[in-house]
């Protein structure tokens, strides 16, 4: 032993026989993570997060959280003179002022949008592979919750520097706010101590952005992330891999080494971009003030559809009994929104309902596989898309010719009809993709080699494909759709006859798949 | 009876000669210099006038008739003014190209003298704004950039955009973006208010105010793009669009590599 080992393993003793950690270690290091890049989307979500604590820590040293009148004397020439929050004047001293200040603003803006597009993308990573099923339903609640937080954080980092865009929002928010029947006026009271704009937001806003909702995002990803290391990983399907086993790197050295080198390239790629580009050039806004706006006000792209769903509303409202109920902001704002995160949290259930599946789920389903649950990925993806864009309608026109006018129809008439649509052809494609994977196991691939036969017929070569892959194309299970008989073994109806029909309907539609290639026909045709 | 030229040695022709010379230079002086402190007198007004005249039957006159009486498809002339005739055809907004939607800015089909003559002539009819003059336009000195930027914002902003890149109005129609905009040209559109623009008066805006607008668009035009590429300075939706394409795609390409075995 050298002199080093020894030192070292004197240490790890000392460890150990104070707090028992070798078992545990033992065990974490043999932890085994399978490989996909789809994987990785989960881990660009959790880097962003620590670059985001780290970039924001740093701006707090300079930010002043105060709705306090101040007379701007900083180094920007054509804000000086002017009256503003102190709010805005620091944010502007950390852009001009502060050493770095601008880098570190724009390495933190660039990396809360990275981190949202990143939770989107491994929610559909998520979603489209079923990795949601039993025993991972919690943690798919979770991965929601952690979504809508960063609605919600995302929305006050841009309230912030108090400039005139991030004023507008609030605006916007308030507005929304004050939609909830009844009680809506006394919640925006109580939110921004008083008639907006109040004095009081932004010193709220503060505690709310930099100390309680970065707790809460801590400790629901720690969970999030220790649920993944106790259920473990799932995979894809393949030669080896079955619901009991995890095949994969273990964790060092190869995985540890790609992770923490990710880290860097995640960072790296956030600081280049906040080298690079600007985002939210607040000096150009001015400070906020309520009677002021400027056009082509906008959100971040992560409330962008929300936006675009409140520009279509059409402009109903009621009056009843002394009370204005907004239906304009009220539907579009709160209550679709509150619809699509309610039916997202819960669809694992929902899915597993239709299906009569309680078993569990290590290994992912190919989308294809899944028809239903793919189209219906595929329609939730064109109703946001639809909404985006018409969330940047004003930008659209002026930079394609169009008109607002018409972008708005387009998109409240396709925000009902495109999403179906979508639905059929996604599923369509499925089964299409089924069927070509049933071709490939029993016809094998084309080989593009065509061969003159003696008789003077052509015919294409074939090659049949690895066994590896038949297996990946053939190791699905495909459920048979819900048998529920209406009336039980002495005749008698069973309870609940609607809700069942629904639930056979929905479970056929499931249900609907090209078989696959089954053991004995493909030994018949490979006698052939 | 002497030759005249008898008189030459007279003593007298040294200073007539003198007073003559004298003379001479001074009505010269007086000439030139009057035409430079006055371009036009009374005759070549009016030939610039009847040049204008020439040109409006010939190019304006189809739509907005002979005598300035407008048609269903173009307004009157009768009173607009000096300054909505240079900032109209100054911009290449007239002669239009297309009426469909909104009259849209493009190279001026006249030059600056046809553009003057025909302004001339428009306002000999009757009378309107007059194209402010260079002393009424110099906003570097009666301007002030951070008071034309709060002015901005409250008049300007919720169409043109907050750095006055332009934005959307109803129906396809748009507020055009003020970069590269000619300081007369933006100040003759604040007094005549063209399309769907407002018509700020010096009761609104007074001249300096409207310097001071002036001023800050011109230093927002000036500014450089103090945090990278700019993306237009339209806001988060280029913003929204670059994370997704160049920041989400760059780290999944790295992810693919990083997750690739080795063949």
């Amino acid at each position: 032993m050298t002199m080093i080992e020894k030192k070292v393993g004197s240490a790890a003793n000392f460890v150990d026989e104070r707090l028992g950690a070798a078992g545990w270690v033992k065990k974490s290091l043999n932890k085994v993570f399978p490989d996909h890049w789809t994987f990785m989307f989960g881990e660009i979500c959790m880097y962003s997060f620590v670059i985001l604590l780290l970039s924001g820590t740093f701006l707090t040293f300079w930010y002043d959280p105060s709705q306090r009148d101040v007379v701007y004397e900083g180094v920007y020439q054509p804000l000086k003179g002017i009256t503003m929050s102190a709010a805005y004047a620091s944010s502007l001293d950390i852009s001009f002022e502060v050493r770095g200040g601008l880098l570190m603003r724009q390495i933190h803006h660039w990396s809360a949008n990275i981190f949202m597009a990143a939770i989107v993308a491994h929610l559909l990573r998520v979603f489209f592979t079923g990795a949601f099923r039993k025993p991972r339903e919690f943690n798919w609640i979770l991965g929601i919750l952690l979504l809508t937080l960063g609605l919600v954080e995302g929305l006050l980092g841009y309230s912030l520097p108090d400039d005139l865009l991030s004023g507008t929002g609030l605006r916007i928010t308030s507005a929304i706010i004050q939609a909830v029947p009844l009680v809506g006026t006394y919640l925006t009271f109580f939110l921004f101590g008083g008639a907006f704009p109040g004095v009081g937001f932004i010193p709220r806003i503060f505690t709310l952005h930099i100390l309680i909702l970065p707790g809460i995002f801590l400790a629901l990803i720690t969970v999030h992330v220790m649920l993944v290391w106790y259920q473990k990983h799932t995979q894809f399907p393949g030669p080896g891999k079955t619901e009991k086993n995890v095949v994969g790197h273990p964790i060092l050295p190869v995985y540890m080494a790609k992770a923490g080198g990710f880290f860097f390239i995640v960072f790296g790629v956030t600081a280049f971009l906040a080298a690079v580009a600007s985002i939210n050039p607040i000096w150009l806004y001015g400070p906020y003030t309520p009677g002021q706006i400027s056009a082509g006000s906008q959100p971040d792209w992560y409330m962008g559809w929300l936006d675009g769903l409140v520009r279509m509303a059409p402009p109903w409202e009621t009056h009843a009994f002394g009370h204005t109920i907004s239906w304009n902001i009220l539907i579009p704002a709160l209550i679709v929104p509150g619809i699509i995160f309610t039916a997202m949290a819960f669809y694992p259930f929902i899915e597993s309902w239709i299906t009569g599946d309680k078993r569990e789920h290590h290994l992912l389903d190919r989308p294809r596989n899944v028809p239903n649950r793919t189209a219906l990925g595929v329609m939730s993806i064109t109703f946001v898309l639809i909404c985006l864009i018409n969330g940047g309608n004003d930008i659209l026109a002026t930079h394609f010719d169009l008109s607002i006018n018409q972008i708005m129809w387009a998109s409240r008439i396709s925000v009902f009809i495109l999403p179906p649509i979508a639905f059929v052809i996604t599923k369509r494609l499925c089964l299409s993709l089924q069927r070509a994977d049933r071709d490939l196991v029993l016809h094998g691939m084309e080989t593009g080699r065509l061969v003159r036969m003696g008789s003077g017929e052509f015919v294409e070569v074939h090659e049949p494909i690895s066994a590896e892959k038949r297996f990946i194309l053939t190791s699905h299970q495909q459920a048979a759709a819900l048998e529920l008989p209406a009336s039980d073994a002495r005749g008698v109806r069973r309870p609940g006859a609607l809700k069942n029909k629904l639930r056979l309907r929905l479970s056929k539609a499931h249900a609907v798949a090209i078989p696959k290639v089954s053991a004995q026909e493909f030994k018949e045709i490979e006698h052939h | 009876m002497r030759h005249i030229s008898g008189y030459r040695n007279h003593k007298g022709v040294a200073p007539l000669l003198l007073v003559i010379a004298l003379f001479g230079i001074g009505t010269t002086f007086n000439v030139a210099s009057a035409s430079i402190k006055e371009p036009m007198n009374a005759s070549a007004r009016s030939a610039q006038i009847e040049e204008g005249k020439q040109i409006f039957l010939k190019g304006c006159s189809t739509c907005h008739g002979l005598n300035l009486e407008g048609s269903a498809i173009a307004p009157a002339l009768m009173g607009v003014g000096a300054a909505s005739v240079d900032f109209q055809v100054g911009t290449g907004r007239m002669p239009v190209a297309d009426m469909s939607v909104q009259i849209a800015r493009k190279d001026p089909v006249y030059n600056e003298e046809e553009v003057a003559a025909l302004a001339a002539y428009v306002a000999s009819l009757a009378p309107g704004p007059a194209i402010p003059t260079a002393e009424q336009l110099n906003y570097e000195r009666d301007g002030s950039t951070a008071e034309g930027g709060e002015l901005f914002r409250n008049n300007c902003a919720m169409c043109h955009n907050f750095a006055a890149q332009g934005g959307a109005l109803t129906q396809g129609k748009y507020a055009p973006t003020l970069m590269g905009v000619q300081v007369h040209h933006i100040y003759e559109a604040l007094i005549t208010g063209p399309q769907s623009m407002p018509v700020f008066n010096d009761k609104t805006l007074t001249p300096e105010e409207k310097l001071s607008v002036i001023k800050w668009i011109k230093a927002a035009e000036a500014e450089p793009n103090l945090g990278g590429a700019s993306l237009g300075r339209t806001g988060p939706v280029a913003e929204g669009l670059l994370v997704w394409v160049l920041g989400l795609g760059a780290l999944i390409a790295v992810a693919v590599w990083l997750t690739s075995r080795a063949r």
